[in-house]
């Protein structure tokens, strides 16, 4: 039995030749990204050169607390002399920028403290959230562990329709499989030639909503062509072996998804076709984090609200994944169009996804988002609610003012 | 560290969630500050009442969300152990680093009630309900793993090797 793209990375990486379901194995990390603090009782560091820094969560400063992190991570830098480092003024939320600056590389292993590293499996670079301590461990050992889970061939077939977008695949797959907790999931089939990188990511971003340990997109033309004059360093793609393990194969017909909302709580077994939910009032609409902060969630949002206003009594929020973003996004006049509507589009920060320091929900309030999360209390109140659907969902439903098709504006 | 805990159990259900053990607006506290807000969505008064030598049961999927350090809050209020039917794999690395012994365990909240007394040998997976006689087996975490916690979880291991300073 051969093995597939992500047993494959990790043995690569690992003194194991083979690598299969049920293994803890130890590997070597190529790139360590870090954000918004460091730590002031580190000594030495395995690998500073391949050491990524930089600012997200709360970005301004918000807070005393926040800037004395921030402060101590400018310290961290001059100390260990990081080359590899993105001030406030460069800054971008830490999966956005990695993919955009070309640090997040095929074939190799990207660690990062926050759950959403994922979102660099588009690039077919194995990535996971690895908590705080543990990036303690990979800052000072340059390595790690993994628990090897089964994986599931994901195949996707057929064209997405007009307005149902690769954030509505996402939520689909755990409305009908629920979650994927100690699993993994590779991406395959003829329909990946017609999801560009930036639905790749919102995909591999929120496959972290899914429990999943990694999310991998194979190394293709689409992925190459992103690559070219982009990447850090040199890279070896890996595909998976013709006779690869998989612990069961998923095929999704593209062609015949309606666009998805998951309702507010929790993500598995809780999405719905958009009509079921349609009708829904809603307070906020926020469009942004790593999952729909880039410039074609922009575009659609803009061509949504274009020429129209904002439901009455409803705020929109829109929040670029990195200051590149947002130059591109004034440039071809969409913060124009979102600001002639009634939008607030913001600096670029985790902000509002995590209900960190603007943009939160009172008591009652409901939300429309396509960012990252819908818990309870996410973005705000306890006694909020936050439904999930994809930047036309959320465009469509701001000036809808209850949530609404995308199809249907 | 023994291989066995034992204490009084809470149960929580299936999708317990990062942001309802650390709410949003704690996630920049101290850990200290942190540990009176855990569960204070989902469960008011939960911290109140639990005591230093209890043992967290729960259902699919626990620890999903973010990389909020739940192992630290729960080893901060005194849980020696974790016991669900399956952990998010973050979560999971969580209560690892932090020392707190996970045991995947499934069909555990079948075997309790809330206040029974586990008995929990999470080394070799064998959970006894003490107050009615009940037993399920669980799916200890590899050995490898198993050092991680035994040690007192990750930065014990780097202090020891001299990678941080002395407190």
């Amino acid at each position: 039995m051969g093995m597939n793209a992500i047993e494959k990375i990790l043995a690569n990486h690992s003194e194991q030749e083979t690598v299969v379901p049920g293994d803890v194995v130890v590997v070597d990390v190529d790139v360590t990204v870090q954000f918004d603090s460091a730590r002031e009782d580190v000594l030495k560091l395995a690998n500073p050169d391949k050491l990524v820094l930089l600012h997200d969560h709360v970005v301004p400063a918000p807070t005393v607390q926040a800037a004395n992190n921030a402060k101590r991570m400018r310290e961290f830098v001059e100390r260990f002399d990081i080359k590899n480092y993105f001030p406030v003024g460069q800054h971008g939320i830490s999966h956005v920028l990695v993919a955009q600056e070309g640090y997040a590389l095929p074939g190799q292993i990207l660690v990062n403290a926050d759950s959403h590293t994922c979102s660099s499996g588009a690039m077919n670079c194995l990535a996971r959230g690895m908590g705080p301590s543990e990036m303690l461990y990979i800052l000072c050992k340059g390595r790690t562990w993994y628990n090897v889970g089964p994986t599931t061939k994901v195949v996707l077939e057929g064209k997405l329709p007009e307005r149902v977008f690769p954030r509505d695949v996402i939520h689909f797959i755990p409305g009908q499989y629920g979650d994927f907790a100690g699993q993994n999931l590779e991406w395959h089939g003829d329909g990946l030639a017609g999801i560009g990188m930036d639905g790749r990511l919102t995909m591999a971003t929120i496959s972290a909503e899914l429990s999943v340990e990694f999310s991998l997109f194979p190394y293709d033309d689409v992925l190459a062509e992103f690559l070219e004059g982009r990447a850090k360093w040199p890279f070896e793609p890996v595909h998976p072996d013709a006779d690869a393990n998989y612990e069961q194969t998923i095929t999704v017909d593209m062609s015949m998804l309606e666009p998805q909302v998951v309702l507010p709580g929790k993500v598995a077994w809780n999405s719905k076709n958009v009509g079921d939910v349609a009708g829904q009032k809603v307070d906020q609409a926020f469009i942004g984090s790593c999952a729909n902060g880039r410039l074609s969630d922009f575009a659609i949002a803009a061509e949504i609200v274009k020429g129209r206003q904002l439901a009455k009594g409803v705020r929109m929020i829109v929040t670029p994944g990195s200051q590149a973003i947002l130059k591109d996004a004034i440039k071809l006049g969409y913060v124009e169009t979102l600001m002639d509507a009634g939008a607030v589009v913001t600096n670029s920060t985790c902000g509002a996804c995590f209900g960190g320091h603007m943009g939160l929900l009172a008591d009652g309030e409901v939300c429309i988002t396509a960012s990252t999360r819908n818990f309870q209390g996410r973005m705000g109140s306890p006694k909020a609610d936050v439904f999930m659907g994809s930047p036309a969902t959320v465009a469509a439903s701001a000036i809808a003012g209850v949530i609404t098709d995308p199809r249907d504006v | 560290m023994a291989r066995t805990f034992t204490g009084k159990v809470w149960k929580f259900d299936h999708d317990i969630n990062t942001d309802l053990v650390i709410p949003n607006f704690a996630v920049l506290m101290t850990l200290e500050d942190q540990l009176k807000h855990c569960f204070s969505a989902n469960r008011p008064g939960w911290v109140d009442e639990v005591q230093p030598g209890d043992v967290l049961l729960a259902g699919r999927n626990f620890g999903v969300g973010s990389a909020r350090n739940i192992g630290a809050v729960f080893h901060g209020l005194g849980i020696v152990g974790v016991v669900a039917d399956s952990f998010n794999g973050l979560g999971l690395r969580n209560c690892i680093n932090a020392g707190l012994p996970p045991l995947p365990c499934p069909g555990i909240l079948d075997v309790f009630d809330e206040g029974d007394t586990a008995e929990v040998d999470w080394v070799a997976g064998a959970v006894l309900n003490v107050t009615t006689g009940a037993t399920v087996t669980g799916a200890p975490i590899p050995k490898a793993l198993q050092d991680i916690v035994e040690a007192g979880g990750v930065e014990a291991v780097l202090r020891n090797e001299g990678y941080l300073a002395a407190r």
